[in-house]
């Protein structure tokens, strides 16, 4: 096998649990999936369904105990999780970065951006306070804002909502990262906002060869970035297919509700007001189900289904769904 | 006749400065909007953020004093009446809010919350109080048990589920839907859908549906209004308006939004820029600045709202 091949991450048996005074929680429950170099991998599910835990856990975000994070995190070979914290540190921001949902959050609002940008990289790339200056600014321009010298000397709140996330993917990309995991990067944003980042994330990504880990909720953004697609529900992979296959053909009962439910323009005429719904809640991560932790929810439960976890089938090599529908014996054992 | 007329309604904040709070200018939130709600009708107000149609449906109820303009709604002017009269006429208009987390009182189980409109508004004895919140609570898709749990044993949708009965408990005629399925999840959100659409059914219940998502906004509208700093640049049945955009503002949004097929992956209209600032809107048309279609008119000349051919309202100099 070449170098090129390897996935760039593979995380194998991913487990994140918070100790908490209620109960032991299993925000992510065994997850496996890779990232090749340069591709979009959409991370899709409904809040609780452990796909932002399951970023944080990759480049360690989160506090150690009451978080127990165990399996193998697989970077370009070398296992994150056993890491120094010093070696972990190295990675975070030149080899994997960050972007958050909230751009305010993620920003400093006592410093000014272009500082905020000049810091990682002589951090990472050992330049000095001037040409590291220069470079924040050379970032910002690429991110398309108007100005960027005299942008780079004001602060956060200064900039309007969009700005702000672009200076955040400046950050991001000013190390050249191989991978960047996104986090609803364009959810607070307006739609007109949205597509304007949206384009600049896919440009940039063609420039540099950038792999990113696009989490979302929104299956609309989706369909216009990934290139494949992962499916969770309630800490678990349900469904991964190639993006075209999986809109074409989406095997497992929760991704065919997740597409039902979302409004289409034009398609009510078909289709009637009524949107199709999946009844029910997302389960409490503390109480998940037995068996198929879909189950509760499902319309095309069977027996199995509320005692035995579904096994794991692959009707083609870049497909896989965790369905008893999808078994061989179709569930009767 | 029309259940809801709005006529030239604007909100001006001002923008006050200096030791003596001198009134130096006014953001310009609502600037002269005008439009009809039918009975029985569902009429989207879709803009993005900041564009004023949150603060256009806190006017109506004079939840925020509107600075002009003419509400009238079942006969009578909501601007000229007096505190008493208008606390009646809030029980027939009733308002739905986003986030269904600060809009329950925490400290009031759920029974309280829905009984709180009947308490206030009809004299009826407690027993009865009761049996309407069970029946409204039951109507919403909740069980009549969980009268005596607070909100925050509530998922989300379940909140925005109280929130809905409790602007039910009145019987009203028109029901202002600010935002409500924005923050909830997808399958959550669709759930939310029905049941408004269910209860317009068998109510004949008018919706003011106020949001930022032009899909779910489509979805469930009649007509649809675009606003675009603080007034509507187009208005028309939702199938012209999302099949026949006319105005350029309009395209542009349309073509943003993420259509959940990989297959359609298509070219953009991509808007530069931000929207505006609202205490300097651009002169003319306020959205010559960003406009990809502008002429020298267009920075010189504030278009109408005019009827462009069977309803279609539309403000532009462009598509006239």
């Amino acid at each position: 096998m070449i170098a090129a091949d390897r996935p760039l991450l593979k995380i194998q048996d991913l487990h994140t649990r918070f100790h908490t005074l209620d109960g032991v929680v299993n925000a992510v429950d065994g997850v496996d999936f890779h990232v090749l170099r340069g591709e979009v991998l959409g991370l899709v599910g409904e809040s609780g369904c452990g796909k932002s835990v399951t970023a944080l856990s990759i480049l360690q975000l989160l506090r150690c105990p009451p978080a127990e994070i165990q399996g193998r995190i697989l970077f370009e070979d070398e296992d994150l999780l056993r890491l120094s914290k010093e070696d972990i540190r190295k990675i975070r921001g030149s080899g994997i970065s960050m972007i958050f949902q909230e751009p305010m959050t993620s920003l400093n609002p006592v410093l000014k951006i272009g500082e905020q940008i000049a810091e990682a990289v002589r951090i990472h790339k050992e330049m000095n306070r001037r040409e590291s200056w220069q470079w924040a600014v050379e970032m910002l321009r690429m991110v398309q804002i108007p100005s960027p010298g005299s942008r780079s000397r004001q602060y956060p709140h200064k900039f309007s909502g969009g700005m702000r996330q672009r200076a955040v993917i400046a950050m991001a990309l000013s190390c050249q990262p191989k991978l960047i995991l996104a986090d609803e990067p364009t959810t607070a944003l307006d739609v007109t906002i949205q597509a304007q980042i949206m384009n600049l994330m896919l440009r940039l990504k063609e420039e540099f060869n950038t792999a990113v880990v696009l989490i979302t909720h929104d299956l609309g953004v989706i369909a216009e970035m990934a290139d494949r697609v992962v499916v969770m529900y309630a800490g678990k992979v349900v469904e991964e297919a190639p993006v075209r296959e999986l809109f074409k053909d989406p095997r497992h009962p929760y991704t065919l509700g997740l597409m039902g439910s979302i409004p289409v323009i034009g398609r009510k005429e078909k289709t009637g007001r009524r949107l199709h719904e999946i009844p029910g809640l997302v389960p409490s991560p503390l109480e998940k189900p037995q068996g198929c932790r879909f189950h509760p929810r499902c319309n095309k439960v069977m027996d199995i289904c509320r005692v035995k976890e579904p096994p794991v089938v692959r009707p083609s090599e870049t497909r896989r769904v965790s369905c008893w529908l999808e078994a061989e014996d179709g569930g009767r054992v | 006749m029309a259940l809801l007329e709005v006529q030239g309604l604007k909100k001006y904040f001002p923008v006050k400065q200096g030791a003596l709070s001198r009134n130096i200018e006014n953001v310009r939130a609502v600037d002269g909007v005008s439009f009809n709600l039918n009975r029985g009708e569902t009429l989207g107000l879709v803009g993005e953020s900041g564009c004023g149609k949150s603060t256009l449906g806190r006017c109506i109820l004079r939840l925020i004093e509107p600075t002009a303009g003419k509400i009238i709604f079942d006969g009578r002017n909501l601007i000229e009446i007096g505190k008493r009269e208008l606390r009646q006429v809030r029980s027939s208009l009733q308002i739905i809010f986003q986030d269904p987390f600060s809009s329950l009182d925490p400290r009031m189980n759920v029974g309280r919350i829905i009984a709180e409109p009947l308490r206030n508004h009809l004299k009826t004895s407690r027993t009865e109080i009761k049996d309407r919140v069970a029946y409204l609570l039951e109507k919403v898709g909740l069980h009549p048990e969980q009268m005596g749990r607070y909100p925050h044993e509530f998922s989300g949708g379940q909140r925005q589920r109280i929130g809905i009965a409790r602007a039910l408990a009145l019987n009203p005629l028109a029901i202002i839907c600010d935002e409500p399925v924005s923050a909830l999840d997808v399958s959550i959100q669709a759930q939310v859908i029905n049941l408004l659409i269910q209860l317009q059914e068998e109510l004949n219940l008018s919706y003011l549906f106020i949001a930022h998502d032009l899909s779910v906004v489509e979805h469930i509208s009649d007509r649809v209004a675009v606003m675009y700093l603080g007034r509507i640049v187009e208005l028309a049945t939702d199938r012209e308006l999302y099949r026949n955009p006319l105005h350029p503002y309009t395209r542009a949004l349309l073509a943003a939004v993420p259509v959940p097929d990989p297959d359609v992956r298509k070219q953009k209209i991509l808007l530069q820029g931000d929207v505006p600032n609202p205490v300097n809107p651009p002169a003319g048309c306020s959205f010559h600045t960003r406009c990809p279609e502008r002429k020298d008119i267009c920075s010189q000349e504030e278009p109408a709202l005019r009827d462009m051919g069977h309803g279609h309202m539309a403000a532009c100099h462009i598509t006239a």
